[in-house]
């Protein structure tokens, strides 16, 4: 606790050396009862707006605990961070240059001072009818809320599962994208040469289920995966083709690369890994009755197990999500969708699984529901996010209220609620994580 | 029947000159007020103040294409420079004349786009006092239109007109001052379903913006670089200014394209 405090106060010294000696602009608020444009943006550019780039970001205090003992885990506290995040951007005619780092202490972990990369990057145009990005960066696409098909781009399931800020729902990656335009279709082209995993649940914060020991574990069995880390041979290439098509986007998707999951266990060495996947799919979004509609599609390859015999390797899998949102009133918004997840190789895989294992459902049917309501001129925000397994018999329920005090502080509050009948399913793994958290933002 | 002729033309003669129609003053008004030059880039500052006299600053960048004549296709393009929750984030909004706009978001830390299920036009743009129908326009047909009278307001001569929506919304008319010379709204009111003024907008300085036009010649383009929308009953109020405001600029057609959405041109961010 002493460690958690002495880190907090060197990054609040750091982020308070950098603002000091502009601070007389910022206390310099008067009230004048003429609106002066000028003056007023004076005042929201006090900080560095003297620099020749952008400096930007947020010092940040969130934190967050388990409502009930996890007998798989030793800690109760789930969150525990001092984060402060910087944010560099310069644009010049021809090139844009963008690193935002984070620096932060994680009184969970207790591994001291960290520092984060989320972006470095450097984008240009070489020709007109193509961009680069190179480096690394935070990559998205599909149709999806919450639930990603064709997007195979890094997410940090922890993060996302204990409360931290959207943002870091992505993790990000190192590679060189390449989108080419002005095309009947649109192309981008996305090579990393060495393998991202998505951030995973391990077991050293949150507990899982773990099928080698047939139950939930946590601390006491932390995942440690063969690292799939060989620079150009253990490469992923991701590729997009789209266009829009009176009102509609239309997507095309390939990947090919790995499991994002270490979902694979190699018994000979008694360790997990992640299997070789390609993946091949589709998406469609447009305006649809009095919202927006959105269906996405995709084949998982198991490339390792094409025939869906090896017990432990990944089936093939055809993954459906279809959804639609709709604003039902003023500021008030409603989405929904159905998700699937079926087997390809359902036979070969029962007949195959060792005795005594849990076999799992062919298909797994997930609903989600999202509803957001802005209030007090759009500064207060509730949202509930629910997902629904009616297969598997799970939930996850994430309710959140989020409230901008002013243009500077912002503070949020929400819990993650997991819920279900068994052990195994993709839900129920986490239900003793349960967890709520709180969090008080400072941006600059 | 010479005589009668020329009683006829008398008659005929004025009418054309001197009566135009609510329809017609309205029009003027949104081509003016909304569609002014072939495109528009502004940089914009939104002051929201409630009512214990707190602020909140907006800053952006909008660029503004239409697509087609006067009531036509509309393209918007906005780039958020403030506050914090909203940095870097673009808006890209299609507006077409017979159904609801389609609206794009681009969240850069996530590096997502989202599609804005909104099909209510009456919400807030950003948390302000203005609507998005306030900013992209309203369909002329949307409204019964009626010319009230014809005042002056402080020194400018006004056509004063009253528009009923044709289908219930948050107010049930609107009366509306505008400038007999460019067409511009000079002050609206709004009223509720009690019949009382809610709504306040004022035009609260208009420029003489110089542009060059089709055939190269230096034109003018009167613009309200200052406006207000205040709330009477909440006491909340929205100060606009346009602090640089351009036309004609030969914005490209696929600057409002997800490319750019993802990717905020030099136009945008400058």
């Amino acid at each position: 606790m002493k460690k958690f405090f002495s880190y907090g106060l060197v990054i609040l010294g750091i982020f308070l050396l950098a603002i000091s000696g502009k601070t007389d602009i910022a206390s310099a608020q008067g009230d004048e009862r003429e609106f002066s444009p000028e003056k007023t943006l004076e005042k929201v550019k006090f900080y560095f707006g003297g620099l020749p780039f952008e400096l930007h970001g947020f010092f940040e205090g969130r934190g967050g605990a388990r409502t009930e003992q996890d007998p798989h885990e030793s800690k109760t506290v789930t969150l525990g961070e001092t984060r402060l995040q910087i944010h560099f951007f310069k644009s010049f005619d021809w090139v844009k240059f963008r690193m935002k780092m984070d620096f932060f202490y994680d009184g969970v972990e207790e591994s001291g001072l960290k520092v984060d990369f989320r972006e470095v990057y450097i984008a240009f145009s070489p020709f007109g009818f193509m961009e680069i990005k190179l480096g690394r960066q935070i990559l998205t696409w599909g149709t999806g809320d919450n639930i990603f098909i064709n997007d195979l781009f890094p997410k940090d399931f922890t993060s996302f599962f204990i409360g931290r800020e959207d943002e870091y729902m992505k993790a990000p990656s190192d590679g060189l994208k390449l989108s080419f335009y002005s095309l009947p279709v649109n192309i981008n082209i996305i090579y990393i040469p060495k393998f991202n995993s998505d951030r995973f649940i391990d077991g050293k914060r949150l507990s899982y289920f773990n099928p080698q020991l047939g139950k939930l574990a946590g601390e006491d069995a932390v995942i440690h995966p063969s690292r799939q880390d060989e620079w150009f041979n253990d490469s992923e290439f991701a590729y997009r083709l789209y266009r829009e098509l009176r009102g509609y986007n239309l997507c095309l998707y390939g990947y090919h690369g790995f499991w994002k999951n270490p979902v694979g266990f190699d018994y000979h060495k008694a360790k997990a890994f992640f299997p070789r996947l390609n993946v091949y799919g589709v998406s469609a979004r447009g305006g649809v009755l009095y919202g927006i509609g959105n269906v996405e599609m995709a084949y998982y390859e198991s490339k390792d197990d094409l025939g869906g015999r090896d017990p432990f390797l990944p089936n093939s899998q055809f993954r459906f999500l279809l959804g639609y949102e709709q604003e039902v009133a003023k500021d008030f918004t409603v989405g929904s969708q159905y998700y699937l997840e079926q087997m390809m190789d359902y036979n070969a895989y029962r007949q195959n699984l060792p005795q005594g294992n849990q076999s799992v459902d062919r298909c797994r049917h997930t609903f989600t529901l999202r509803l957001t309501k802005l209030l007090m001129y759009q500064n207060l925000k509730l949202s509930l996010f629910t997902m629904y397994s009616p297969s598997d018999q799970d939930a996850w329920v994430r309710p959140n209220i989020h409230y901008k005090i002013n243009d500077q502080w912002s503070t949020e509050t929400g819990a993650n609620i997991f819920v279900g009948k068994k052990d195994y399913t993709f839900l129920g793994q986490f239900k003793k994580n349960t967890n709520i958290y709180v969090a008080l933002r400072w941006s600059f | 029947m010479k005589r009668y002729l020329i009683i006829m033309l008398l008659v005929l003669m004025p009418i054309p000159t001197l009566a135009i129609t609510a329809e017609e003053v309205v029009k003027n008004y949104y081509a003016a007020f909304y569609y002014a030059g072939s495109d528009l880039k502004a940089h914009v500052i939104m002051k929201l103040v409630n009512k214990e006299g707190k602020e909140r600053i907006r800053e952006l960048t909008m660029l503004r294409k239409n697509f087609g004549g006067e009531g036509g296709e509309q393209k918007y393009f906005i780039y958020f420079f403030q506050p914090a929750d909203v940095r870097n984030m673009t808006f890209m909004v299609y507006k077409y004349p017979a159904r609801n706009s389609d609206r794009w978001l681009y969240i850069p830390a996530l590096d997502m786009i989202r599609q804005i299920a909104a099909t209510d036009a009456r919400s807030s743009f950003v948390g302000s006092d203005f609507t998005y129908e306030d900013v992209s326009g309203r369909n002329l047909t949307a409204d019964t239109h009626r010319l009230l009278r014809e005042e002056k307001l402080g020194d400018r001569d006004c056509y004063v007109i009253e528009s009923v929506p044709n289908e219930p919304i948050d107010y049930i008319r609107r009366i509306s001052w505008i400038d007999k010379n460019n067409y511009l709204p000079l002050k609206e009111e709004y009223y509720d379903v009690q019949n009382e003024v809610y709504r306040l907008f004022t035009a609260d300085k208009i420029e003489e913006v110089l542009v060059t036009g089709k055939g190269q010649e230096q034109i003018k383009i009167p613009t309200i670089t200052r406006r207000t929308m205040k709330n009477l009953k909440s006491g909340h109020r929205t100060e606009v200014a346009f602090i640089t405001v351009d036309y004609n600029l030969g914005l490209k057609d696929d600057i409002f394209t997800e490319r750019y959405l993802r990717n905020p041109p030099n136009e945008a961010i400058k």
